[in-house]
């Protein structure tokens, strides 16, 4: 395997660029959820897999795709909200690292229950949406509709934190856990009401990703770990950071792919990750606390 | 520091573990090899999981022991199949190669007071990696399909540590690894390492003004943990004669380590052991279980492997929120409690940090 600057070079950068929009609308999730009850949820990505077969089911039980897609949101929007009441509540007090391992337990929870429920089969949508070819470069529909979405969708997020009063209440949580709650702010509903909006993003993150990839119960260990290391990179908590750092990584993984065995593309943009961590410990747009 | 009863106790203690294989051959001569599998498994897992604890119990808690066992395995059955290298040196050079990629992660880490969650998921990196990497040499490693040690003598050989159809002498093997571990937890636990760490993991800051070198402590607990880890995962590997990156290395195993560690106790000598004899217990009974039942075969088919997984996670779930110090942690507790009541409470407090002292 060689690497040259020839078309199908241009071809897997370009490709990256598009795979960064679905990385960085996943990394969204799991940033507000961080960003507000500071909190990583080590099993987002198993979340979404919930929302995978959720959609693939109501799809298959005859629903059109997008009212299939609106209840995969609904059900790991409300996935999300429990998981905070449940797990995440009881432990909010307790060491960090102990709330990350709690929902490492979640996420070996929802694994084994996924594969008691529906069986370790490959399953898919069996929806082709096809490709288009601009000058001998294929790209597919699914990828520029996820990139697509992506974008929409944070454009979305950025207007309802900044222009609502529910999103100004959430931005100012962020910034001061303990002042707000004397203002008179619930803040036990606005921790419920952004693991909601967390667990939403990560359905629709589902509803992108059924249409590119199978659906199986260890899928989320493909996406989970590149996630956080997104929202490491990019600064946990910081939205825009993590938004640039899915464009870094997934251009590793893109242009590495190509060049030599996928695994070496994920390797090496793992190896970049604790580089860079290295050189700028709090990511690259976190604040230094 | 230890009374005379107590290490009466303990004698008697390892006598027992000691004397485990005649008690399978007595108990359970029809199922000799599978019980004596049980009890390998027990102590070796027991062996990796203390080695995490040594960090873990100082609030570092890595994600990335899962790489130290893929390089210990890997790196000797490497070495073994394709360089003629016997284990007893391929060993040592997979531990020192766990040693130095734990100390290059470790030392920035620590230089740059990358801690809490910032540390599990950049180790967490680090697992990944190796796993990556290993599978990406897959002309070498099999790749995802796992590789073999080259057979040698009919499987049983010094020269190659080959250990595996004498199960009596590999419980022996296990078990003289697994003191070695307890050891080691314990000096650790009576060096005045343990101090600096534990002052290091409450207050850095505070524990750097009287004194403490907190890089050299934090540094030389990881390459002993990095260390030990690496040479569990070795002596898996020549023990099961079969290795892939699902039992030996990646973020499953990492977290399976800090999920035994947590269920048996993290700040006590035997808490790994205890979580080591919980998790396997608890998986190998789901598993006789579900085979010796036809009605949960038929309800749960092939998934049913999938059931202890489950139980892990739900378990650790409840073991976080409702018992973080463990089995043997909390069992410790309400022994101190029942035998506070009993006696008086602050001449034991004294008598406690006389020996403590001593």
């Amino acid at each position: 395997m060689d690497c040259q600057l020839d078309i199908f070079f241009l071809e897997a950068v370009l490709n990256g660029i598009l795979l960064a929009g679905l990385l960085a609308l996943l990394a969204l999730g799991l940033n507000l959820i961080f960003g507000v009850i500071d909190v990583v949820w080590i099993c987002y990505a198993e979340v979404v897999m919930i929302g995978m077969y959720g959609i693939n089911f109501a799809y298959k039980g005859g629903l059109p795709f997008l009212l299939a897609a609106v209840l995969g949101i609904l059900l790991t929007a409300a996935a999300g909200a429990l998981l905070h009441y449940l797990v995440i509540r009881p432990v909010l007090d307790a060491a960090p690292i102990n709330q990350l391992l709690v929902t490492g337990g979640v996420l070996f929870f929802l694994q084994a229950a996924a594969t008691m429920a529906f069986g370790i089969e490959f399953k898919t949508l069996g929806i082709r949406l096809g490709s288009v070819i601009v000058a001998d470069m294929s790209f597919s529909w699914a990828r520029i509709l996820a990139f697509l979405v992506a974008l929409a969708c944070m454009l979305v997020l950025w207007l309802f934190l900044s222009r609502t009063y529910m999103g100004t209440a959430i931005r100012a949580i962020a910034q001061d856990r303990q002042i707000m709650p004397l203002m008179g702010v619930d803040s036990r509903k606005l921790y419920l009401v952004t693991s909601a909006i967390g667990g939403g993003l990560a359905g629709l993150a589902a509803s992108l990703m059924v249409l590119q990839y199978d659906i199986y119960p260890q899928v989320g260990l493909q996406f989970g770990p590149l996630i956080f290391m997104i929202c490491v990179l990019g600064g946990l908590g910081s939205m825009i950071g993590g938004f640039i750092a899915s464009f870094i990584i997934s251009e590793f993984i893109a242009v590495g792919s190509s060049c030599f065995h996928t695994e070496w593309g994920y390797a090496v943009a793992f190896l970049f990750f604790m580089v860079a961590m290295f050189i700028r410990p709090q990511g690259l747009f976190g604040s230094k606390s | 520091m230890m009374t005379s009863a107590s290490r009466i106790a303990a004698g008697i203690g390892l006598l027992a573990v000691a004397a485990l294989p005649l008690a399978v051959h007595t108990f359970f001569a029809d199922a000799e090899k599978y019980y004596l599998h049980l009890l390998i498994q027990i102590l070796l897992w027991a062996f990796i999981y203390t080695g995490w604890s040594l960090m873990g119990r100082f609030g570092l808690t890595s994600l990335g022991h899962g790489a130290f066992t893929g390089i210990g395995a890997y790196v000797t059955v490497l070495l073994w199949n394709y360089a003629g290298l016997t284990p007893w040196l391929g060993m040592p050079v997979s531990i020192a190669l766990a040693v130095v990629v734990g100390l290059l992660v470790g030392y920035p880490c620590f230089r740059l007071r990358i801690t809490g969650h910032y540390f599990a998921l950049l180790t967490l990196a680090l697992t990944e990696f190796i796993r990556l990497s290993i599978i990406g040499l897959r002309d070498y490693t099999g790749g995802s399909l796992g590789t073999q040690p080259r057979r040698y003598d009919g499987g049983l050989s010094l020269y190659a540590f080959q250990f595996e159809p004498n199960r009596v002498l590999a419980f022996y093997i296990v078990f003289a690894l697994w003191l070695l571990g307890i050891y080691i937890w314990l000096r650790v636990d009576r060096s005045m390492d343990r101090y600096a760490l534990d002052a290091a993991s409450q207050d850095e800051d505070a524990a750097r003004s009287v004194g403490v070198d907190v890089m050299r402590e934090k540094l030389k607990v990881t390459a002993l943990s990095a260390g030990m880890c690496a040479l569990g995962g070795a002596v898996f590997g020549q023990y099961q004669m079969y290795i892939n990156t699902d039992t030996i290395a990646g973020l499953g195993l990492s977290l399976n380590i800090v999920f035994a560690v947590i269920a048996g106790g993290i700040g006590v000598a035997l808490g790994p052991t205890v979580g080591a004899v919980f998790t396997q217990v608890l998986a190998e009974g789901l598993r006789v279980a579900i085979q010796g039942s036809a009605t949960m075969k038929a309800w749960f088919g092939s998934s049913a492997l999938a059931i202890d997984q489950g139980l892990y996670g739900l378990l650790l779930i409840l073991f976080i929120i409702y018992m973080p110090k463990g089995i043997l942690g909390t069992g410790i507790d309400w022994w101190r409690r029942w035998r506070g009541r009993a006696a008086h409470r602050p001449a034991q407090d004294q008598a406690v940090t006389a020996n403590r002292a001593a």
